[in-house]
């Protein structure tokens, strides 16, 4: 009896095994989670977009729940998530301030113009300093930040009406409730 | 002489060997001194060496599995002037390891942090070995016993004569050495 | 209508394949010599189904045939003909009819090769191999078929991925796979065995040459693989350690361990439980690699493009297979009698520490690939393993091994005795220390790691060279050239593979050890010193290949004043792809490879360019094919050429032989 014991260890292995490679065919191995959430909003302050020599810093936005999005000319998913971002920014629930990452900012405010602007202000990050310390690997990636100043949530690509509606919303809700 | 030529032929290997060290001593890998050398990129050679070895070990976030080292994305590019930049500042590579961990977390590191969640992976395959070698050290002896008693069980053993036949052949067996 | 053929041919191929995995299987169990007799004209069919679909394919491709998806995806008009041949396995579903292809291949060579088996092992081996065809064949038709035709009509294909343009391309996954599918004979001998119950040497004995046939053409396979990465990446590296590298690296470590298993089965009739074991671990390893290959649950550089439906078919056939055999196993394996004594010490003994050693080693390599997607599937952290993991991990378990190549060969069966070995020995120890010592401190720079490396080469090389001078030395009579060529092919073929593993460590440790690297800015005249080498940059000039354009570079290669070789490093733009590929320049040698690749341009005509010296870098690919040559020549041992003669069994191998 305990020799068939061991004879079965192999399959027993396989089998916890095949489990790991089952749950794995529906992760995605290259995406991230960020050491952030719960860490304070690393600070910025640099010029604006749309209007150079006015800055745009993040403790301004200390006391409010606000929506920080990165986006770029040059980034095609932006342009997936774009649109419902602009309905979002029309329901007024939370600022949205946007971060133009490794733009230009020509390009950046043509985009703008062509496909609509949900932005309170869009953070204009030339050299991609920004998104370092935000840790940001891949755009479009977006940060929810609570009244403190503190990182509560990060999407990682880009959003839909669902994530927005069933995730992003509810935690809106929440961290406003909150002194 | 003759301990010279009873040593020779038994130190041919040696010779071989030692032959073959001459062969790669002579590769010359002693470098050639040159004038007119052309500049490695970048103010500080040391400094960008030092940067290129940590960048060896870090994760480029926007590959398909390549070293920060390897990598033209622009990420790549950004973090490895970023890292540049720390070196100068004077930071040490815990310092600059920390930097990055705290804005990409461990998964930048090829170098798994040795801590409670990697424990089985950095010891698991020499623990593996150690129980393996005791597993199998177990088996043989317990082998060997099982068959000693089978054989006894068996024909109750061999006629005497038969017995000593079975000791001069396996004695004839030892002493030629079946080598292969 | 040519694809249509080859979709007819496979689906024909199917069905043979249900009949060939079913009838004669059951036939070997009940003695039905009908369904038995089915399985070589079967496996033969089979075989000449999928040729006439791999054709189909294989004139599509050349036929320049953009209806089919496949063809569109991996190939063009101006693809050069070998690589249109080669973009066969560029993709995907090709590669999939490749293994395919290969698999039916080995299915007739055991068809052919068997004529001393008892009817139901062939049977049987024919069988599993073909229940695993079914398998492949359900996938290609069901999720992967390179006969798929395009909805809507192309004039040109995508093009082949440039990276691939290689003659690397066409040699390197022809070989791999062919190592890979070999392992499924084995696998295949073990499960036939485990069903009739007739476990004993003569099995182990009949399983040996496939797979060392396998074993040398996978090792010609990564080897292949390593070298093409070296010279066409542009990095200088050759290996990375990455998942699909490793796919392929597990089955060889397995394959190693199975090879030396068998020996001791086949010399003592022991362990049959534990090599049986094996040759389903080995093949396993083999069906794993294709899965974390084509399932997107790893990321690599080689992975092909991901589809979850497709990984769950790769998991529940692997499930089938690999759960199946493993619970034959199970059910089995424990009424399996033991074999004959052998000592403790004593050379079974250390062919079984050698199975520790390379299964903890394999343990490694799948440990370090699986570590991250354990933790992800746990929902506990993201994390990388990578190069610096297994350097630090997987060379300590491997040294212990490369010591005991040495010992091994000159331990006696059944009972050896260490001191006798280590009298025999204590030249070629002598030797490899005075070596170790020797070479670091002559390239000016003593490093202990260099040491070790070269100790064990060293050691590898001297204790084998003790062995074979043993053999053949005339001391005892007789003369040295005869006693070599009378020597066991079995027993030269080891000795060659173990030299082999020497001259591997060799160009690895130099190279670790020694290599130059140089990121530099160069004008035009600008010179570079790299070793006893010195690079000198002439200019660039620009012009266009068959599918391309290119930027050359042209370097001089000067060992004190004298040219000794030209360099032509290239960019190479592809119009289909964006970013342009650097083709490095390499300039091979015995002793060591320059390498320079262009970087970008700079102000005025210079350019950054990155030049490497690779001192014995070319030790590696040479020692591995010395080692496949060392399988090869054991396979050409005299007692393979008489099998078919022999329809007596002989138990325990007493002819003369390794």
């Amino acid at each position: 009896m305990k020799k068939s014991i061991v004879f079965l260890l192999p399959m027993v292995v396989f089998v916890g095994l095949a489990w790991v490679l089952y749950r794995g065919l529906y992760l995605d191995p290259r995406e991230v989670p960020t050491p952030l959430i719960g860490k304070p909003a690393p600070d910025f302050h640099v010029e604006s977009l749309e209007t150079p020599g006015r800055q745009v810093d993040r403790k301004d936005l200390l006391g409010k729940v606000w929506l920080l999005n990165t986006w770029a000319s040059w980034c095609v998913a932006c342009r997936q998530e774009h649109p419902v971002l602009v309905e979002f920014a029309k329901t007024g629930l939370i600022p949205i301030v946007g971060l133009d990452y490794k733009d230009s900012r020509v390009e950046g405010m043509r985009w703008l113009a062509q496909f609509g602007n949900p932005y309170q202000t869009s953070a204009f990050d030339e050299s991609g300093r920004i998104g370092i310390d935000y840790g940001i690997y891949a755009v479009p990636e977006s940060f929810l930040i609570d009244k403190q100043g503190i990182i509560r949530y990060k999407q990682i690509g880009p959003f839909t009406p669902e994530l927005l509606e069933q995730t992003l919303v509810p935690l809106i809700q929440r961290l406003n409730a909150q002194s | 002489m003759s301990v010279l030529r009873r040593a020779l032929p038994r130190s041919i290997p040696a010779v071989l060997a030692l032959a073959l060290a001459a062969l790669l001593a002579c590769a010359a890998l002693l470098p050639a001194a040159r004038a007119a050398e052309a500049p490695e990129v970048g103010d500080n050679p040391a400094a960008e060496r030092h940067m290129m070895q940590l960048a060896e070990e870090l994760r480029c976030l926007q590959c398909q599995n390549q070293t920060l080292a390897d990598s033209a994305a622009p990420l790549a590019v950004d973090l490895r002037q970023e890292i540049r930049e720390l070196i100068a500042q004077g930071k040490n590579d815990d310092q600059i390891k920390a930097y990055l961990a705290a804005r990409y977390g461990d998964f930048v590191f090829y170098r798994p942090p040795v801590k409670a969640k990697t424990l089985v992976l950095w010891y698991g395959p020499g623990v593996l070995l150690v129980l393996g070698l005791l597993a199998l050290f177990l088996a043989l002896r317990r082998r060997n016993a099982r068959i000693e008693a089978e054989a006894a069980a068996v024909g109750g053993g061999l006629s005497a004569a038969d017995a000593q036949r079975a000791q001069t052949l396996l004695a004839q067996d030892a002493a030629e050495g079946h080598l292969s | 209508m040519i694809p249509e053929i080859g979709n007819f041919a496979l689906m024909v191929a199917t069905a043979v394949a249900l009949l060939l995995g079913t009838l004669p299987i059951v036939g070997a169990a009940r003695g039905n010599v009908r369904w038995m007799a089915m399985a070589r004209p079967a496996a033969r069919l089979l075989f000449v189904l999928v040729i006439i679909a791999a054709g189909c394919l294989i004139a599509s491709l050349v036929g320049n045939d953009f209806s089919d998806m496949y063809v569109a995806e991996v190939s063009s008009r101006a693809l050069p003909l070998p690589y249109k041949l080669a973009a066969f396995w560029g993709g995907h579903e090709g590669s999939m009819l490749l293994w395919l292809l290969i698999l039916s291949f080995w299915m007739f060579a055991v068809s052919v090769f068997s004529r001393h088996l008892p009817r139901e092992m062939v049977a049987r081996i024919l069988g599993v191999m073909g229940l695993v065809a079914l398998g492949f064949l359900l996938f290609i038709i069901l999720t992967s078929d390179p006969f798929e035709r395009m909805a809507q009509l192309v004039a040109d294909g995508q093009d082949l991925n440039p990276l691939l343009q290689d003659p690397g391309m066409v040699a390197h996954p022809p070989m791999l796979y062919m190592g890979y599918v070999g392992f499924s004979v084995a696998f295949a001998f073990a499960i036939a065995a485990l069903l009739g119950g007739n476990l004993d040497a003569t099995w182990a004995r009949w399983s040996r040459p496939w797979t060392t046939v396998a074993w040398t053409f996978l090792t010609v396979g990564i080897c292949l693989g390593s070298a093409w990465a070296y010279y066409t990446l542009g990095w200088g590296g050759w290996w990375f350690w990455d998942p699909v590298e490793n796919a392929s690296f597990m089955p060889w470590l397995a394959g190693t361990a199975l090879m030396h298993s068998l020996a001791v089965t086949e010399k003592r009739g022991g362990f049959k439980v534990w090599t049986v074991l094996l040759a389903i671990f080995a093949f396993s390893l083999s069906l794993l690699g294709t899965f974390l290959v084509r399932s997107g649950v790893l990321t690599s550089v080689h992975a092909f493009a991901s589809d979850p439906r497709r990984g769950v078919f790769i998991l529940l056939f692997l499930a089938v297979v690999i759960g199946g055999s493993l619970a034959l196993f199970a059910w089995r394996a424990p009424r399996v009698g033991l074999g004959e004594r052998f000592e403790l010490i004593s050379r079974e003994t250390m062919l079984l520490v050698n199975n520790v050693l390379f299964l903890a080693a394999a343990a490694c390599v799948l440990l370090g690939t699986l570590y991250p997607l354990i933790l992800d599937s746990l929902g506990l952290e993201k994390l990388s393993v990578g190069p610096p993991y297994f350097d630090t991990v997987f060379v300590p378990l491997m040294v212990p091994a490369l010591f005991l190549m040495g010992i091994g060969p000159l331990a006696r069966w059944r009972q050896t005795s260490l001191p006798q070995i280590g009298a025999r020995l204590k030249w070629a120890a002598g030797a490899s220390v005075i070596t170790a010592i020797a070479v670091p401190l002559l390239e000016g720079r003593f490093s202990f790691m260099v040491a070790l490396g070269v100790l064990l080469a060293a050691w590898i090389f001297a204790s084998s060279m003790t062995n074979l001078w043993s053999r053949i030395s005339p001391r005892d009579g007789g003369q040295v050239g005869a006693k070599l060529l009378a020597l066991p092919r079995g027993y030269l073929g080891m000795l060659c593979a173990h030299c082999g593993v020497a001259a591997f460590i060799v160009g690895i440790t130099l190279v670790k050890g020694y290599e130059v690297e140089k990121d530099v800015r160069m004008a035009v005249g600008d010179t570079v010193a790299l070793g006893p080498y010195t690079a000198r940059f002439n200019g660039t000039s620009e012009g266009s290949g068959p599918n391309y354009l290119y930027l050359r570079g042209d370097f001089d290669v000067l060992r004190g004043d004298k040219v000794v070789a030209t360099m032509h490093p290239e960019k190479h733009k592809f119009p289909s792809k964006g970013e342009p590929m650097t083709d490095a320049a390499i300039s091979p040698g015995l002793l060591g490879d320059l390498y320079i690749s262009l970087g970008e341009p700079v102000a005025g005509s210079a350019w950054v360019v990155r030049v490497y010296y690779k001192p014995f870098i070319d030790w590696i690919w040479g020692g591995c094919l010395i080692m496949a040559a060392g399988g090869a020549l054991a396979l050409s041992d005299r007692r393979y050429r008489q099998a078919r003669r022999q329809t007596e069994f002989d138990p325990y191998g007493t002819t003369v032989g390794a």
